[in-house]
């Protein structure tokens, strides 16, 4: 213990011992009860799905064990197919699709222009927005009847047919379309820090070598944002698996299941079907894949900051 | 500067550098719209009558202003079988956000404080420990939390939609604080300790005076996350106490008979409006918290 602490420790002994042996662990005691709720409604919670996953439950948990039945009837399950080829259509679109956009403007927006706070809070204000609210928005504008299809048909294009929405094949992009709208600026704000961090030093060098302007960035101050990239990878992933509530606002899972996600699949088994076991099932897969992909890059930040 | 001389050798073919900025401007301008036009439909559509609305252009401006869409969406609209709009429901999102925020970032004021100035042994542990709450998929939890509401009496509840913001909340406000704090030096806290000061001295007139920054980080974060948060209200809360996004949710799904576009468009922006109204006024400490916390989570 330092001298500090020591003394500290002496000047409270006068107040009697009791005070003293609070006083000195106060930091463990006011971070106690943060601890103890972690331990139970995140450790706890955790263990108890698993646990779960494992048994016969149906309507109400039931605690015996059964293996891996409810695995084994997940993966019988057609509608679970449907989430998760829906969650690589609509994740790797909409990973793709906010990388590319929240690339190019950072790069645009790094030129020096005038009203860059401006348009910089523009192109993020839809971050600060529900999902509901943008998935309420983009539900009217690309309607079949009135929304988009009606203001290309009043262009003149009479033959224009805009029914994403209500196609089982197609309803699913419109999920990507609202996605990619809403977090793309998070992108671009992401690596347009990550521009402003790079040393001017380096333009100036690859400029007096005779580099043009796009080649300094693909060549030289792309590669050196690797860090940047991983964690806008790592964040839009994360976004893309927990995925709920623009599905539910957008489509409601629907024409049928056709734009249901994993998220949306186990919410529909725990509280409409009843199925808890399936649920949890289901919970188990999604926490596992986000596992996958958070404790790689974690392990890589922590050993990078140690270095 | 030096990037400014740095751009500078490249621009010495002038006519062709000021025909790229204008191409420039031009894409940045096109984005702008980009991001703008569903806010704009969205405010021209809730001031349009529905004859408007069919007979008119998805982005035309409404030609004969009407306010009844937003009346309606305030007082009278139908969620579910109750018809008083979403008024009860802000108010529900009041309630819920108020104390959720006020007592996550306590909490996490205090634990960063302890965490980093008053290090003991196994803190770090507990850090870790602590901070795995920001990444997992909170449908993990959705089926034992709803059965431990139930035991405690607080199922359907607003203060049981608060316990369950709190709890997932403490991972993301101790981050905030702690990462905060790792960067101010330790040496006023050592002074402090010497000249006698004790812990919660300490912290009230030091370490919450000096964080004023995180403290605005932080709420305006647990804000906007609590607010929008739409799976612990749809899962937890009954048609009573639901907050404003399920409400929205429910004013749009369940409108029987005519779809009411502009009721509907009324009410996603009044929703909305709280957090866009903060992103405005405080876009910066947003922004901030933003790629604090989502790149952690």
């Amino acid at each position: 213990m330092s001298t500090q602490a020591r003394n500290r420790d002496l000047a409270a002994a006068g107040r009697g011992h009791w005070w003293a042996w609070i006083d000195a662990r106060l930091p463990q005691i006011v971070v106690a009860p943060s601890l103890a709720a972690s331990l139970l409604f995140v450790y706890g919670f955790i263990a108890w799905t698993v646990y779960i996953s494992f048994t016969r439950s149906g309507v109400l948990p039931r605690y015996d064990i059964k293996g891996l039945l409810q695995y084994e009837r997940l993966w019988d399950t057609p509608r679970w197919y449907v989430a998760i080829e829906n969650l690589f259509v609509f994740g790797g679109l909409f990973i793709a699709g906010c990388m590319a956009i929240g690339i190019i403007l950072a790069i645009l927006l790094d030129q020096r222009i005038r009203a860059e706070g401006l348009i910089r809070t523009i192109y993020l204000y839809p971050m600060a927005l529900s999902f509901i609210v943008t998935g309420t928005a983009w539900k009217w504008i690309l309607n079949p009847g009135l929304g988009i299809e009606q203001l290309v048909q009043g262009w003149g294009f009479t033959g224009f047919e805009f029914n994403w929405l209500v196609d089982r094949d197609m309803a699913i992009y419109t999920v990507v379309i609202a996605g990619i709208w809403q977090s793309s600026g998070f992108v671009m704000a992401l690596f347009l820090a990550g521009l402003r961090s790079v040393d001017d030093e380096i333009f100036k060098a690859a400029a007096i070598d005779g580099a043009s302007l796009p080649r300094i960035y693909t060549t030289i101050i792309l590669p050196a944002l690797r860090p940047v990239f991983l964690s806008a990878l790592v964040v839009l992933a994360h976004l893309a698996i927990k995925s709920f509530d623009l599905v539910i606002a957008l489509t409601g899972g629907g024409p049928g299941v056709a734009t249901d996600l994993p998220a949306t699949f186990m919410y529909a088994m725990a509280f409409q079907r009843s199925e808890l076991g399936l649920a949890a099932a289901s919970a188990v897969m999604m926490l596992v894949t986000i596992f996958a992909i958070i404790i790689p890059y974690l392990y890589s930040e922590l050993r990078g900051a140690r270095r | 500067m030096i990037a400014g001389q740095a751009h500078g050798i490249v621009r010495q073919r002038s006519l062709f550098t000021a025909f790229l900025r204008a191409g420039l401007f031009l894409v940045l301008g096109l984005f702008a719209l980009y991001y703008l036009l569903p806010l704009f439909v969205m405010l021209a559509t809730s001031f349009k009558s529905l004859e408007e609305i069919r007979s008119g252009s998805l982005i035309a401006l409404p030609r004969a202003i009407t306010f009844a869409p937003w009346v309606s969406a305030w007082k009278s609209a139908c969620v579910g079988v109750q018809c008083e709009g979403l008024r009860p429901y802000m108010l529900n999102s009041v309630a819920m956000v108020a104390p959720a925020v006020a007592i996550s970032t306590m909490l996490g004021a205090i634990n960063g404080f302890a965490l980093t100035k008053f290090r003991f042994p196994g803190s770090n542990a507990i850090f870790a420990l602590l901070l795995l709450g920001c990444f997992i998929p909170f449908q993990v939890v959705l089926l034992p939390m709803a059965r431990m509401l139930g035991l405690m009496g607080l199922a359907g509840s607003i203060p049981g939609l608060v316990l369950v913001h709190v709890v997932y909340g403490i991972a993301f406000t101790t981050l905030f604080f702690r990462n905060f704090l790792v960067g101010i030096s330790d040496s006023i806290v050592h002074a402090a300790r010497i000249d006698g000061a004790g812990f919660f001295g300490i912290f009230l007139r030091i370490i919450v005076p000096m964080s004023l920054p995180a403290f605005v980080v932080t709420v305006i974060w647990q804000f906007t996350q609590i607010w929008n948060d739409f799976l612990f209200g749809v899962a937890f809360t009954t048609s009573v106490s639901s907050p404003v996004t399920v409400a929205l949710n429910n004013l749009v799904a369940s409108s029987t008979g005519v779809k009411e576009y502009n009721v509907d468009m009324a009410a996603a922006i009044i929703a909305g409006l709280p957090t866009l109204l903060v992103y405005v006024l405080a876009g910066k400490y947003f922004i901030r918290g933003l790629s604090a916390g989502a790149v952690k989570g």
